[in-house]
């Protein structure tokens, strides 16, 4: 079900050895990253972890400091914004206040030399594309977010880019608009059969929408992969707590439950609960803990509790469950393979 | 100690305590007491004896006794349009045109730089540079002008010195903008008001860009726009209500001096100084009112073409 990795085709967009600096602050420290052609990639990080930069990078805001971009091939580096084959959705959407819906999506086509009758089509054509068809006449400053958004993505998509960026495309918008969005960004990627990359600090929407994943901490890319990957095996320590919050077992905490030392990363929801004098199934191991805090989200209850040895874990168990309160003891099973490991460190 | 036993005593109540918490619960009538005095001052010192000096335009002066004829006419405001008085209006647009064209051209590129490019401390020394000629006396200013511009002045001792000299006296020698020397010519009439005038089109024309965000910009070289396609598209349409605004002063601050035609200049008369002897040695009110009108009606019509070219579009 995932675009094909990266393979013998010329990838849509390469880094090789990329970095860029402001000042003393490593933006974006030595990137390597191959997207391929019709892949739906995520750059996934926190804040100033320079996924962003690394967006801009290849849209040509920023030149690199070291290394080698190419799109589909060619060599950018040195090129303006204007001169690549590539088109940005903006956080803010950077809708022309001036201009009215259609003069906007055509901007691009005007520059262009495309003639007033053709643009105009083409213009429509794009923002029926967007479900807006009708709105040409009006001002950016008389749509709701979620049409300026979509305004955006139509501007970008009638010059027909070669790859799609998206610089927080959902970030302003709220929680049902955004869940509807991403079933339709990801739809319309299918369609068009267009890279599209994007960048989200959003786990949620990384792993919900993306082919491919590649989280950033600070200026590099520590895990690339499919999201199941990224969110069942975590490679470290920082991606096992940035996408999804998942336990980290310390390597005397893996000796005592049985399994080799070692550091490992253990999901909340495959910890399970046990009634009293029920032993634990085969292939897991029993530990003995104490209820810190008991929090109801619907679907689960995450439990934080404290085991006996004094190490801080959380458990996600369904709700239906009868639930524990704060300074209960209780005992919890551990599957021995749901403890996936992770890089040493050193 | 637990949050539930810490206890502050409460503020104790008073006269003006009371006065808050009304003035609180009624919005407005803080908004009327506020505001209360400046709108006496706006409306009825200021825009009240303005309109009743306009007034008198429509009033005529007996041409023997000198006195003024209190009888509805339409008599003054026709004689603005005596070939004299047109000659003098004409003229005061002209030169107003000319110094806010002028201003325009010279202000955009630094209000550019200093909106877009300087860090924080080039940007103070921007507001310093740009405000402290309005900290001078503008009488020196004026007259430091002169001294630039006259025949012996700096500017041809540095076009002597660039051998630029010819070229001097081929611009003195046209008509229209030359004369004997700068001093005494248009040119030097508009170089002066420039000057004076330049901070009041930087200021807004940088406060207008600075309100336009980096990434349309942005956006408009990603849709493949180049730099000057972008200057044209983007950054002149969102300025504009700026560059407007500018006008106006540079403008309306023209058409009302009659200081510097008189130290510099020509010796026909501008609007200012034609409201200037009219209303004090020739007491002839009525006809420094109609003048006094055409300022107005010439920014009215300014700012309506403004607008109908989409000037404010961005607003």
């Amino acid at each position: 079900m995932h675009a094909p990795a990266p393979t013998s085709a010329v990838p849509a967009v390469r880094f090789a050895g990329v970095a860029r600096h402001f000042g003393a602050v490593r933006a974006v420290d030595g990137v390597d990253l191959s997207i391929a052609p019709g892949e739906f990639f995520a750059m996934l990080g926190p804040s100033g972890s320079g996924k962003t930069t690394c967006l801009r990078l290849i849209a040509g805001f920023e030149q690199p400091d070291a290394g080698h971009i190419e799109i589909f091939g060619e060599t950018v580096e040195g090129l303006p914004p204007y001169r690549r084959p590539v088109n940005t959705v903006f956080q803010d959407y950077a809708l022309f206040p001036h201009l009215s819906v259609g003069e906007n999506v055509a901007y691009g086509l005007k520059v262009r030399g495309v003639a007033r009758a053709e643009r105009e089509k083409l213009a429509r054509e794009a923002l029926a594309l967007v479900k807006l068809a009708g709105l040409e006449a009006r001002r950016p400053a008389q749509l709701s977010g979620g049409q300026r958004q979509r305004v955006a993505l139509a501007r970008a998509l009638v010059v027909r880019p070669k790859v799609l960026l998206l610089d927080e495309p959902l970030g302003a918008l709220d929680l049902k608009l955004r869940e509807e969005m991403q079933v339709e960004l990801k739809s319309l990627q299918r369609a068009l059969g267009l890279s599209f990359v994007f960048v989200t600090h959003d786990q949620g929407e990384a792993l919900s929408m993306a082919d491919r994943v590649a989280v950033f901490n600070e200026g590099r890319i520590v895990q690339v992969g499919p999201p199941e990957t990224v969110y069942e095996r975590p490679a470290n320590r920082f991606v096992a707590a940035f996408v999804g919050a998942a336990n980290v077992i310390e390597p005397d905490m893996a000796v005592a439950l049985g399994a080799a030392s070692g550091l490992y990363s253990l999901r909340p929801e495959k910890i399970a609960l046990l009634a009293p004098g029920v032993p634990a199934p085969d292939g897991a191991a029993a530990i003995e803990a104490s209820v810190v805090d008991v929090s109801y989200q619907g679907a689960v209850r995450r439990l934080a509790v404290r085991t006996t040895a004094g190490v801080a874990l959380t458990a996600a168990v369904p709700a239906s469950h009868r639930a524990p309160a704060s300074g209960d003891s209780v005992r919890l099973a551990i599957p021995l393979g749901a403890l996936m490991p992770m890089e040493a460190e050193t | 100690m637990s949050l539930a036993t810490f206890d502050l005593p409460s503020p104790r109540e008073g006269a003006l305590r009371r006065f808050s918490d009304l003035l609180l619960r009624r919005g407005h009538l803080i908004v009327l007491l506020l505001l209360a005095p400046p709108l006496i001052w706006l409306g009825l010192v200021y825009l009240g004896s303005l309109f009743v000096f306009l007034g008198q335009s429509i009033f005529s002066i007996d041409e023997f006794s000198g006195t003024i004829v209190r009888e509805p006419t339409t008599a003054t405001l026709l004689e603005l349009f005596r070939p004299a008085n047109f000659d003098i209006l004409m003229r005061t647009v002209g030169i107003a045109t000319a110094v806010t064209l002028l201003c325009a051209v010279i202000a955009f590129p630094i209000a550019y730089y200093a909106a877009r490019y300087a860090g924080p401390r080039a940007k103070a020394a921007f507001y310093l540079a740009v405000m402290m000629p309005l900290w001078s006396s503008y009488l020196v200013k004026v007259y430091g002008w002169k001294l630039l511009l006259a025949k012996e002045g700096a500017i041809s001792w540095f076009a002597g010195r660039l051998g630029l000299d010819g070229a001097l006296d081929a611009w003195l020698s046209l008509p229209l903008v030359g004369g004997p020397s700068l001093s005494v010519s248009y040119t030097g009439m508009v170089l002066t008001f420039t000057y004076l005038w330049l901070p009041f089109m930087i200021l807004p024309v940088q406060a207008a860009l600075e309100r336009v965000p980096a990434s349309l910009i942005e956006a408009a070289g990603d849709l493949g726009a180049g730099p000057g396609y972008t200057f044209r598209s983007v950054i002149l349409p969102l300025a504009m209500p700026g560059v407007v605004a500018g006008a106006v002063f540079t403008f309306s601050l023209t058409l009302g001096d009659y200081i510097v035609p008189q130290i510099i200049g020509t010796s026909a008369l501008v609007l200012g100084q034609a409201v200037y002897t009219l209303q004090g040695t020739a007491g002839n009110i009525p006809l420094a009112a109609a003048f006094s009108l055409v300022p107005i009606l010439v920014m009215a019509l300014f700012l309506t073409l403004a607008k109908r070219t989409g000037a404010f579009d961005a607003m």
